[in-house]
């Protein structure tokens, strides 16, 4: 093996490269079983689009030094009211969708301030304080369905005429409107060109921070906050900075999920959507002190991947559904794997 | 061999990964002798204690040559727990006590007497019954000896620090055959009434029969109470010799002389005479064990100030308070601006710039590479080595010009590394001491504070990184202010040297004044203050 080769085999990683190798395998399985491969593939992609977002807004939580950001559940429900807002006013097509962005925004930044100076308060203990503020968040939220003030007959329970339901069809005017613009078909493949140039768009803007002097501040703050304080950089600051911009994210990232899943699911079902996001991160090869973009791209690309592969596969050799159980079982081994191993290494 | 000694230290030596540390050291403790310990930071005082206490760091790094003879027999001391049980009783620099515990269970921990029950007579010793009775009135008996009348069951927490020492102390004292009382740097967080307590009780053990082993940084209190007082420099015991037959300036003088004769770099006659550059006064700065209690200092435009004195005088305290890094108040003027305390930029803005003696702590990104290193803190600070994305009004890091001026420093200051690009951490020592220089230089300072900088480079390293000190003052006129642990260093290269002493300004030197008055000065005493 030659020297170069074996120097890129080390920066991609044998986690990644043993994922990569069990995705190949499973394609050839899914062809032989006459499995639908292009269609396996458009969801893929779809998935990837959907999620991608969401797994990009632990970059800027674990470089300004917060780790991997448990609490994105705080985000996620950002995210919910503002589909729900755009869905109460039927505001349609691409104007509701920015209008449901713009809101998203600017709640999950709020609501990331305030979870940052928490944050700031619990050094050392970031992720596990996190896990559980998003638990009590997302719990506390239950009541706001119920007594929030919508009144859009279609969104509340039918009966009692108060409260809203557990899962709301999007409209159809602003349901996978990202999906379909620009979309176009080839070799029996869906690709859906505005889903992901979204999710490319958010990843440009990230990166492009990054490599700001505003950002590489945050990475340093976040690295070795000693380095930081010394060069006159307000570490606390720095955290909270990335902190909102985390849950900022998480909340944008929500209403493109919701466009494309095409359901706002209430109540309980944010409880554990950081998970898989964390999951999809660590994948990517990011650690809790350190995540990039491209951290995020690959580890979204091979988590959803593998999810929307490997099930109808094992569906087919092995009879019965167990897609919840098997995502559940990844996407917390992984972290696991992930959390437990020495830094930087995998 | 005859019971003449409780304790031999013989011909000991000690290496850490080729660096030697202890030189044919050889130190013997009589019974009810107090034995000081004395030598400058770094000259081999901690690690003969570890070795001594069967220290596990000892072992894990290759062990020692050596022999320890307790009580006239060989002793292979390989734990902690070896030590105890052949009689070595140590009272750390750091307490080893439990805070939520009383004073009784903290001096009987793991040792307490116990009576047998139900339980204990099927599944044995470990299941007994503490005797708290017999607890108590061993504890009572212990404090006695050393003259403490606190209840031996009130916990520990909210204690003063002074209480906490003599309740270690006490601990010790209880094990019943100890012969050996080993004390490291046992009054540096007392008080001086308590000091003065501990004093009056070491010599009561002593009386009894314990030899004891004192280890200290202040000379006052080895003339005071020891018998003997043994000298380490560098690693070696320069002299052991009784402490009646010796003055407190022989015994500074001997800690910090060199055999070798210094060398003659600081010309003298050099003119610093255009002003003062930076002022300080009344700097007070919370850094913890290295507290600033009201120093006043002026540094003159170009010259190269060296600031000594021992370990937690302060020293530190004036560079990492003026920083901003640490809670300071006092007044700083930087050419007749005065700059604000507590705030890093407003410092860095100045034209201050440290180099922390926390290197791989404060002064470098470990992960990173040697470029990012040399040119993250100036951008960050001074907003360089950005550009803009085309038409946009936003600014993105310039790689190509990072990566010149990295390729640039590393050939200026000579830096052995694969590229600029290699991570910072696979550096030795003295190369990653570069790249912050690197990092200092790029800032372009007024006025560079540099702390500690030869701490954990090799020899030869050393007086590469001294002299490229020395020629940015010269060559590029940048005042400095040394930060240094080793006088020897400070005498090499410095205009002059303000020596450090509680937290004050004891005297400033002229770097050829007489060994003897450096380590007065150390020592609290002599020195004018001529700020």
């Amino acid at each position: 093996m030659s020297s170069s080769f074996k120097q890129m085999m080390d920066k991609f990683g044998l986690p990644r490269l043993t994922i990569v190798l069990f995705l190949v395998a499973l394609m050839i399985v899914a062809t032989v079983n006459r499995l639908p491969t292009s269609m396996l593939l458009s969801n893929s992609l779809v998935r990837i689009g959907m999620n991608g977002v969401m797994v990009l807004a632990m970059v800027p939580s674990v470089q300004s030094g917060a780790g991997l950001n448990f609490g994105l559940s705080i985000g996620i429900i950002a995210g919910l009211i503002g589909m729900l807002v755009v869905m109460e006013f039927n505001l349609a097509g691409l104007l509701g969708l920015i209008v449901a962005l713009l809101i998203a925004c600017v709640l999950g930044a709020a609501a990331g301030y305030l979870y940052g100076q928490v944050l700031n308060r619990v050094r050392g203990q970031e992720m596990m304080i996190g896990t559980y503020t998003g638990f009590s968040i997302v719990s506390g939220m239950c009541m706001f369905w119920l007594l929030a003030p919508f009144r859009n007959p279609e969104m509340i329970w039918v009966v009692g005429g108060k409260g809203l339901r557990m899962t709301l069809a999007v409209d159809d005017s602003l349901a996978k409107i990202l999906d379909n613009l620009w979309r176009f078909e080839i070799l029996g493949v869906e690709i859906p060109v505005g889903l992901l140039l979204a999710f490319a768009f958010a990843c440009l803007l990230l990166e492009v921070f990054f490599r700001s002097r505003f950002g590489v501040s945050m990475k340093v703050a976040g690295a070795n906050p000693a380095f930081a304080t010394s060069c006159g950089v307000n570490v606390d600051k720095m955290r909270v900075l990335g902190t909102v911009l985390s849950t900022a994210l998480g909340a944008m990232g929500m209403v493109i999920y919701c466009q494309s899943f095409g359901y706002v699911q209430l109540y309980m079902a944010p409880l554990m959507m950081s998970f898989p996001a964390v999951a999809a991160v660590l994948i990517g090869g990011a650690s809790a002190r350190k995540a990039t973009v491209w951290n995020a791209v690959l580890g979204t690309v091979l988590f959803q991947t593998l999810l929307t592969i490997a099930l109808p596969v094992t569906r087919s050799v092995i009879q019965g559904d167990i897609s919840e159980v098997a995502k559940t079982i990844i996407s917390n081994c992984m972290i696991l794997y992930a959390l437990t191993r020495k830094e930087g290494d995998g | 061999m005859d019971n003449k000694w409780v304790l031999q230290i013989k011909n000991v030596s000690k290496e850490y990964e080729g660096n030697s540390v202890l030189r044919g050291v050889s130190l013997s403790v009589k019974p009810g002798e107090i034995h000081a310990l004395v030598g400058e930071n770094g000259a081999g005082k901690s690690t003969l204690m570890n070795i001594l206490f069967g220290m596990p760091v000892i072992h894990e790094t290759g062990g020692f040559t050596g022999e320890v003879w307790l009580k006239g027999k060989k002793a292979e001391i390989e734990s902690p727990k070896h030590a105890m049980e052949a009689g070595i009783g140590m009272v750390h620099q750091e307490f080893m006590l439990l805070p939520g515990f009383s004073v009784a269970e903290n001096v009987k921990l793991n040792r307490e007497p116990t009576k047998s029950n139900w339980f204990s007579k099927v599944s044995g010793r470990r299941l007994e019954t503490l005797d708290l009775h017999k607890m108590g009135a061993d504890t009572r008996r212990a404090l006695d000896r050393i003259e403490m009348d606190i209840d031996e069951w009130l916990p520990l927490v909210g204690m003063p620090v002074g209480h906490r020492q003599f309740i270690e102390i006490a601990r010790e004292i209880d094990k019943m055959d100890l012969s050996v009382l080993v004390l490291d740097e046992p009054t540096a967080v007392l008080t001086e009434t308590e000091a003065s307590t501990l004093l009056s009780v070491l010599k009561k053990l002593a009386d009894s029969g314990i030899g004891v082993l004192f280890i200290s940084h202040r000379l006052e209190e080895v003339c005071e109470i020891a018998d003997t007082v043994t000298v380490l420099r560098d690693g070696e015991a320069i002299a052991t010799m009784p402490t009646t037959e010796t003055k407190l300036e022989t015994i500074a003088e001997m800690m910090v002389g060199r055999k070798i004769n210094r060398p003659k770099a600081a010309e003298s006659g050099r003119t610093t005479d255009a002003g003062n550059v930076l002022e300080i006064r009344d700097l007070c700065v919370e850094m913890p064990g290295e507290y600033v209690n009201g120093a006043n200092l002026t540094v003159r435009r170009g010259e190269i100030l060296g600031l000594g004195g021992l370990a937690g005088h302060g020293k530190l305290g004036i560079a990492n308070g003026i920083m901003g890094l640490y809670p300071s108040s006092g007044t700083l003027i930087c050419d007749g601006e005065e700059i604000p305390l507590n705030n890093a930029q407003a410092a860095l803005d100045a034209g201050l710039v440290f180099l922390s003696e926390d290197r791989r702590g404060v002064g470098l990104l470990l992960d990173e590479s040697i470029e990012d290193n040399i040119a993250l803190a100036t951008m960050i600070s001074k907003k360089k080595f950005l550009k803009r994305i085309g038409p946009l009004p936003v600014s993105i890091l310039d790689r190509k010009s990072i990566r010149e001026h990295a390729v640039d420093m590393i050939s200026l200051l000579e830096i052995k590394c694969t590229g600029p690009q290699q991570s910072v951490s696979r550096l030795s020592g003295g190369n990653q001491q570069k790249v912050c220089v690197a990092k200092a230089i790029t800032m372009e300072p007024r006025v560079l504070l540099v702390s500690e900088p030869t701490r954990g480079i090799d020899v030869g390293a050393k007086e590469r990184v001294l002299s490229m000190i020395r020629r940015l003052n010269r060559e590029k006129g940048i005042t400095v202010v040394v930060i240094s642990s080793e006088l020897q260093e400070l005498r090499s290269m410095c205009d002059r040297i303000a020596i450090m002493y509680k937290g004050r300004i004891c005297g400033i030197l002229d770097p050829d004044a007489p060994d003897a008055e450096f380590g007065l000065c150390m020592a609290g005493e002599g020195g004018s203050p001529s700020v």
